[in-house]
This record gives structure tokens, sequence and C-alpha cells, in this order.
């Protein structure tokens, strides 16, 4: 593999998208929000479990390429115990990443296995497939009616 | 403006079946943009159907337009008004010759296929269709076949009815006929899929339609790149292409219209060289075309459309055909012998168009795969999401081939195919 392409389908990555972690759906009393992507018709459903203010369970269902279903998956380990606030402060530090914000190597412990995206940004038109998923995690905790859309 | 002269090839006859007489390196040349590395490899474009490259020719016409020639048309006193129009309307000749159609009234400029067929709609279709009509279209219609008249049938209480394909992706004709009924007031059919490559036989539907008096609009976005047009042999009523994927340029296109029709619908839209006279109290509107090209139009598309069907004309097309075709042929076995890859769109008329799936892989993946290689191919539902559900994919890879496309390319996109298998193996 080139070494750009390599920055893109990392371990990491491919391992996520080949066996994606808490691919399923939640139950009643859930939170959840619809995600699409009408560039490449990706779809993702990302579900809540909110316990109090802390995030009890996450998990997402959907179809899509990659680096949208790793970053969903990825997106579900990092987000399970932490508060509101701390999933938001995650979805802030992602955001940044995939936009250049952000220094990975300086960041490295807060972002944890997010790094696995660090140079997504590199490949600009895929920065909306690692992104889905968060933005319908966003709505799903501001419990926004509309479905999300990359668009 | 001059057109290269280009080489006379002999009769198909005379050459060898597996390697048919074209010219392709001579005809590459002509494309300034095929000469380039993109990501350090050679160029391989088979993104012909989302957009076709353009000829020097047209380059030229665009910019000797522009620079020797810009004035508004239609309206100027002065030489540089009188030679922009005659070139303007030169192209609309062109076009006509191009279509075989009988008149230049008939040929009207808009933007692209996609407002040619929102005209038919808004004018013809607002006119003639009531509550309770019924609008017939295919379930391979690309979104600007199907929004269109959506949007109309929602405005008039009228029923969109959609021909449904077999598993090859070719049209039920049966089934088809069968959707004709006395409250059919149009149908609205594509005459090769962008997604499919299908070649759908619009003289038969034509033939259908009109037995029942029903005028047929054929979207030919994708098949005048590829086939010979001749809307009289076709019998339909509206035809229509975009300039862009005909290697002309972009923001141009065309509607041909049967004169009858064209003159009894209503205006498109209003304002300066559509109308006749204007007073506050009425207004008169102009004769064809210009009564459907309000505002000044896009000159130097026009023109540009008209040098890349000058092009075209000067190509021989028999053995652009047989070119085409052995690129369809070649790149359907190469890719059938990849383990996992699935076609989709496998009907026996097709156009060269590749339409795939890769198991375990979604074609996001391979695109950008693909164009670490150089090979530019689209990913997508290709603008037919009711398609991609029929199928039951979300989306598909595809290449799609022009006449400057080589054997050596598609031996090119394989590669790269089993580098996105060896990535996600």
């Amino acid at each position: 593999m080139t070494g750009d392409l390599r920055e893109l389908y990392n371990d990491m990555i491919l391992e996520h998208a080949k066996s994606p972690r808490n691919y399923r759906a939640l139950g009643e009393g859930s939170l959840h929000r619809d995600g699409h992507n009408p560039l490449c018709g990706d779809r993702v459903t990302v579900y809540v479990q909110l316990d109090g203010d802390v995030v009890k369970d996450v998990a997402f269902q959907g179809n899509g390429c990659a680096v949208s279903k790793a970053s969903a998956s990825i997106m579900t380990q990092a987000l399970k115990g932490k508060t509101r606030a701390e999933a938001e402060e995650l979805y802030t530090l992602f955001h940044d990443l995939l936009t250049g914000k952000l220094d990975p190597e300086a960041d490295e412990e807060r972002l944890g296995k997010l790094a696995a995206f660090k140079d997504v940004g590199k490949f600009p038109v895929r920065v909306k497939c690692a992104t889905l998923a968060w933005h319908t995690l966003h709505a799903a905790l501001h419990d926004e009616k509309k479905p999300v859309s990359t668009e | 403006m001059s057109i290269p002269a280009l080489p006379v090839l002999p009769p198909r006859a005379a050459r060898p079946a597996e390697s048919p007489m074209f010219d392709v390196q001579r005809v590459r040349d002509d494309f300034p943009i095929l000469r380039q590395k993109v990501r350090g490899k050679p160029l391989v474009y088979l993104d012909n159907a989302a957009t076709s490259q353009k000829p020097r020719a047209v380059l030229d016409a665009l910019q000797h337009y522009y620079a020797a020639d810009n004035a508004n048309v239609h309206r100027g006193v002065h030489l540089l008004s009188e030679r922009a129009t005659q070139d303007y309307e030169g192209a609309r000749a062109k076009i006509r010759d191009f279509l075989n159609a009988a008149d230049d009234r008939e040929i009207v400029f808009v933007r692209g296929a996609t407002e040619a067929i929102n005209l038919v709609a808004q004018t013809y279709g607002r006119k003639n269709i009531r509550e309770g009509d019924e609008v017939l279209i295919t379930a391979m219609e690309h979104h600007s076949n199907i929004v269109p008249w959506q949007m109309l049938c929602e405005e008039k209480g009228a029923v969109l009815r959609v021909a449904p394909i077999n598993d090859d992706g070719e049209l039920l004709l049966d089934e088809f006929e069968k959707l004709l009924t006395p409250r059919t007031r149009i149908v609205s059919v594509v005459h090769v899929s962008n997604s499919l490559g299908t070649v759908n036989p619009v003289k038969r539907i034509v033939e259908m339609a009109h037995a029942r008096g029903v005028p047929v609009l054929v979207d030919g976005a994708q098949s005048a790149p590829h086939l010979p047009i001749n809307v009289r042999e076709l019998g339909c009523d509206f035809f229509t292409f975009s300039g862009h994927k005909l290697f002309g340029p972009t923001g141009v296109g065309v509607l041909y219209g049967r004169e009858a029709l064209l003159e009894a619908m209503p205006p498109y839209q209003g304002g300066g060289d559509m109308i006749r006279t204007v007073s506050f109290e009425k207004t008169t509107y102009n004769g064809l075309p210009y009564k459907f090209e309000a505002g000044t139009p896009h000159i130097a598309g026009g023109i540009g459309l008209g040098a890349a069907v000058d092009y075209l004309q000067a190509l021989d097309w028999e053995a652009v055909a047989a070119h085409e075709h052995d690129l369809l042929t070649y790149a359907t076995a190469a890719l059938s012998e990849v383990p996992g890859l699935r076609l989709i769109g496998t009907a026996r008329e097709k156009a060269a168009v590749v339409s795939f799936v890769l198991e375990g892989v979604h074609p996001h993946d391979i695109g950008t795969i693909l164009d670490q290689e150089g090979v530019a191919i689209r990913t997508g539902h290709h603008c037919t999401q009711p398609l991609m559900d029929r199928f039951g994919v979300p989306a598909t890879a595809r290449a799609s081939f022009a006449f400057y496309n080589t054997r050596e390319e598609i031996d090119a996109l394989v590669r790269g195919i089993h580098k996105v298998r060896e990535v996600f193996a």
C-alpha cells in the first residue's frame, strides 16, 4: 500500500471497519437519530442510553464505507461512561482533528483511539464519512428532531 | 473555425474483428487534459458518464468567442453581435443536423438535460396534465427524470407510474405496455441508463405510446455521446441532452421538441429575447425556439457545443462504436474474473458503462484507492437512488468509457481493484 493510502486505511480503521463494535440497536428509553450522507448514500443510526448525565450505553447500525463504519465503531468505544459534557468535548475534539485545528501529537492523550483518523483530513472528500456518526450523536444528545445530513 | 482533419478509416468489414482499426492515440492527442499525471500516475479517466473531456477544438472555439467575437446575440446592430449571433445560430443548425431534426426551430438551448426535462414538465406538463392523469417513467431513471415529474404530479394530483426492470437491468416491455392507460399523458424514458449502461428500445417504446396517442420524451444525456441519434427515426416527441457529456462545455444543453408540440406549449421563463412585444397590459411571445430562451443565453456554451458536434461528426462512427464495444467487452471480461466482484447491469444491449460492487468493500473506498492509482471512477448512487434500492445496494462503483479510452486503461482499473482487495483482505 502506498504511504498515503496507509494513512487513511491504517490498521485501526481497517480492523474496526471489518469488526465494528457496538453494532446493534438499543431498546426502549434510548435516544436515537438517523444520519445520512447523500453524497455516497451512507446511512447510520446512533443510539444513546443515558443514565442521568452519563452515557451508559451507545451503539450504532448502518451502511457505509470503511471510514464511516470505523468512525462510528471507535466513537461508541470512546463515549461509554462519559458525561454529556465530556461527550460534547470529544465531539469538538474530533471535529478539530479532522479540520486540521489540532496537533494530533500534542493531543495524543486526549484523542486516544480517535487519533486513528488524524490523516483523514488529507482526503477532503472523506472527511464527511468520518464525521457522520459524530454529527448524528450530537443530534441525538441534543434531541434535535430533524434527520442529520452531511450536506 | 477549422476542424482538424481526421483519418478516414476503412469500412468495418475490412478490419480484423479482434483489433478494431480505431486510431485511439490520434484522438487522445486531441484532448489536452488526458496528458497529465495525477498522484504521480498517468491519468486514467473513466468517469465519462459524469462528464466527458473536451477536445482542443471546443477549447479553441470558447477562446475564440471570448477573444474575438464576444457580444450579445439577436439584438446588436454592430459587427461583433452579428458574428456572435451567426456562430450561436450556426451551432443550433449543427445540432439540428446532428439530431436529424426537421428544423432549427425545434432546437432549444437550455442549461442541460435536467433543465430540458423541467421545461417540458413545467410547460407541456402543466398545460396538459390534470388530476388523476398519469406520467409513465421507468425504474432506471436518473433523478432528473423523476423529480420534475413528481413535482408536477404533486401539484396536479396526477400519478407517477414506474415501469419495472428485470435483474439484468432491462426494461420489462410487456409491463411497460400494461402501464400505458387511457390516463397516461406523457412517457418520459431514459435512452441509455447512466448507472447500468442499458440501452432502452426507445423506438419500440415510442411506437407503443404513439399507438395510444401518448407523447414520449427521451432523455438522451447518456445516449447522444455514444450512439448516432436520429430523432425522426426514433419518432420521439422530445429529446434532451447535456453539452458537457457530449465533449462540449458545461452549462449548456439541448431540448429537441417536435415543432407542433413546442408551438402549442406556453413559455417557460419570462424575460428578454422570448418576447415579441411587451406592454404593461399584454406581452406577445417570440417564435420558436426563442419563446423558450429567456434572457441572454450561454452564447459561448452554445458555440462550444457546436464545435463539439463538428468534432464528433468528423469521427468515423462505425469505428467509434466498434472501439467502445471492444472496451465494454474487454472490461466486462476482465472484471468478471475478479473474485467477489458483481456487475450491476448486465443487459444484452449496453453502452460502455460498467457498474459493480465488491464483496466486503464499500464503493466509496474503492473510489479512493483507485484515485491513488490515478484512476478516476464514480462511486455512489449516481443520482439513481430508486435503482440502487431495486438492486439492493446502497451504491456502486462505476467505470464509464469514452472513445478516447484504451484497453491499457482498463488494465489499470483492474490492477487498482486488486489493490483494493489487498487493502481489505
